[in-house]
């Protein structure tokens, strides 16, 4: 992503505030306010992001380029199959998400983080809101965090 | 050492099905580990599996590698396409005592059907498992297809690691007997980002795979980058690195591959060197022979994998020419055509 050392920084700066007050919010309301929650989520995240809702969110790890927009939804990319303009092996008209989350990565601050393994993510969460989920803290990291 | 090594019943055992006993510091029951271990200079090959449900076809395709390959891939739907399954062209070759390379796509199955065939595939004397992203589904000939992807190659290495190192599924359910495999996967430095491959090789080291088979190198520059930035980090000495080879029948055949098969890099200099060849099939079978041994000079490479699509029959008489494998001669049945052909000429 060309604009990922702003948008981390937006996102830095945006993100806590945004999971702070639902933390909030969450205590007070428990679950009623989930789904107008997880549509401004879907939303926001959706217009600057393409953001599939997978539930488990890696942007920050990943150049601000969202994995689940590659064609194989790869969490550690790129595949082999990049073309040699940079576009993707599937749909010839979009750069390739790694390829823009490498690029991305090198412009941010916190751009190492991308070097690290991200485990398959849990299906169960998809359409689900990781916003509130890092309110709730249910990080349910059990497998991602295997002895390496 | 190489005769030594290659008559050591303990070595390379006796019945051509039965497992070898596992040696002191290796992972798995198999001879390709072994020759990798013992520090020689591996040569592995692909071969393609039939369209067909007929097991001795998959004998006669692998016979024509006998004597020159450490290690037959035996592909899983590659380029999206049906062919007889990888798990079962592997048995067939382990049960006639080769060493075989599982390769396992994430394309097609998830992560329970995945845990499965690999205990199944271990169980049937596998030892090498190969872990691939997988080709898209819209490159075969079943575009209509649902794609799976619940892994990723790297999500793939972990998984197995787990099944054999810690002995239970990703669930934390518990293994009576774990897969003893050796565990590999792929890497491609020939196409954007150029500049991180080497980060991508290292993830995939982080996550368990202990050796690399690469896609098609036509492009020796850019692999010694590659390479360099690889010992420089301390990769290939965790990691056994194989360069993809192939074997380019005409300048034709090349630009289509160019176009069309995702992931290839060809330099125009070996288009160009094609098309004004006199004989372009023997002129590709040069280059095939150089690129091996340029490759074997470069530091950290310790194999090559000859990827020769519809040019089976080529391989030995490439693998041979180009001197990789210092007169050694890797394991082949008994009873092999090539063996009574090379003894009575
Ligand atoms: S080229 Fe990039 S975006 Fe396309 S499938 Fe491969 S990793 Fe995904």
């Amino acid at each position: 992503m060309r604009h990922s050392r702003f948008m981390e920084r937006l996102y830095n700066a945006v993100n806590p505030s945004i999971v702070g007050s639902l933390r909030l919010i969450t205590k007070v309301f428990g679950t009623k306010l989930d789904k107008p929650i997880t549509a401004a989520e879907a939303g926001l995240k959706g217009f600057l992001f393409d953001c599939k809702m997978c539930g488990d969110c890696a942007l920050s790890k990943t150049g601000m380029s969202c994995p689940m927009n590659c064609p194989k939804t790869i969490r550690n990319g790129p595949c082999g199959g990049v073309r040699a303009n940079g576009m993707c092996e599937v749909k010839p008209e979009m750069r390739c998400v790694w390829v823009a989350a490498w690029d991305g990565a090198s412009r941010m601050k916190n751009g190492d983080e991308i070097k690290n393994i991200e485990f398959a993510v849990d299906n169960r969460d998809t359409g689900k809101s990781s916003w509130l989920k890092l309110a709730r803290e249910e990080k349910n990291g059990d497998i991602a965090e295997v002895s390496h | 050492m190489g005769a030594a090594f290659q008559n050591d019943p303990l070595v390379l055992g006796t019945n051509p099905g039965d497992p070898l006993p596992m040696l002191e510091g290796h992972v798995s029951h198999g001879r390709f580990e072994r020759v990798l271990k013992a520090g020689h200079f591996a040569v592995t090959t692909e071969i393609a599996p039939p369209d067909s449900a007929d097991p001795d076809e998959v004998l006669k395709r692998a016979s024509l590698f006998d004597g020159y390959v450490d290690a037959i891939n035996a592909t899983d739907g590659s380029g999206a396409h049906c062919h007889m399954s990888s798990l079962a062209v592997c048995a067939i070759l382990t049960r006639a005592g080769y060493s075989p390379i599982l390769q396992i796509s994430c394309r097609d199955r998830n992560r329970i059907a995945i845990q499965g065939d690999t205990l199944g595939a271990a169980a049937l004397g596998v030892c090498n498992a190969l872990c691939l992203s997988g080709d898209d589904v819209g490159a075969g000939d079943h575009p209509e297809a649902k794609p799976v992807f619940d892994f990723d190659s790297v999500s793939l290495i972990r998984t197995l690691r787990i099944l054999r190192d810690e002995s239970r599924f990703l669930s934390g359910r518990k293994l009576d007997l774990a897969p003893k495999l050796f565990i590999g996967s792929s890497i491609n430095p020939f196409v954007p980002p150029i500049e991180n491959r080497v980060d991508q090789l290292a993830k995939k080291i982080q996550a368990g795979a202990e050796y690399i088979q690469s896609q098609y190198c036509f492009d020796i520059e850019i692999l010694k980058g590659f390479m360099s930035k690889a010992v420089d980090m301390g990769l290939t000495e965790k990691a056994y690195i194989l360069i993809g080879i192939g074997v380019l029948p005409s300048a034709k055949t090349a630009s289509w591959m160019r176009e069309n098969v995702p992931g290839v890099h060809i330099p125009d200099a070996i288009i160009d060197r094609l098309q004004q060849a006199k004989k372009p099939k023997k002129e590709g079978r040069d280059i095939c022979v150089e690129l091996m041994q340029q490759v074997k000079e470069i530091e950290g490479v310790k194999g090559v994998h000859v990827m020769a699509y519809r040019q089976e029959k080529w391989v030995g008489d490439v693998v041979k020419r180009s001197g990789v494998l210092d007169g050694r001669k890797p394991w082949q049945p008994e009873n092999s055509i090539q063996k009574s052909l090379t003894e009575t000429s």
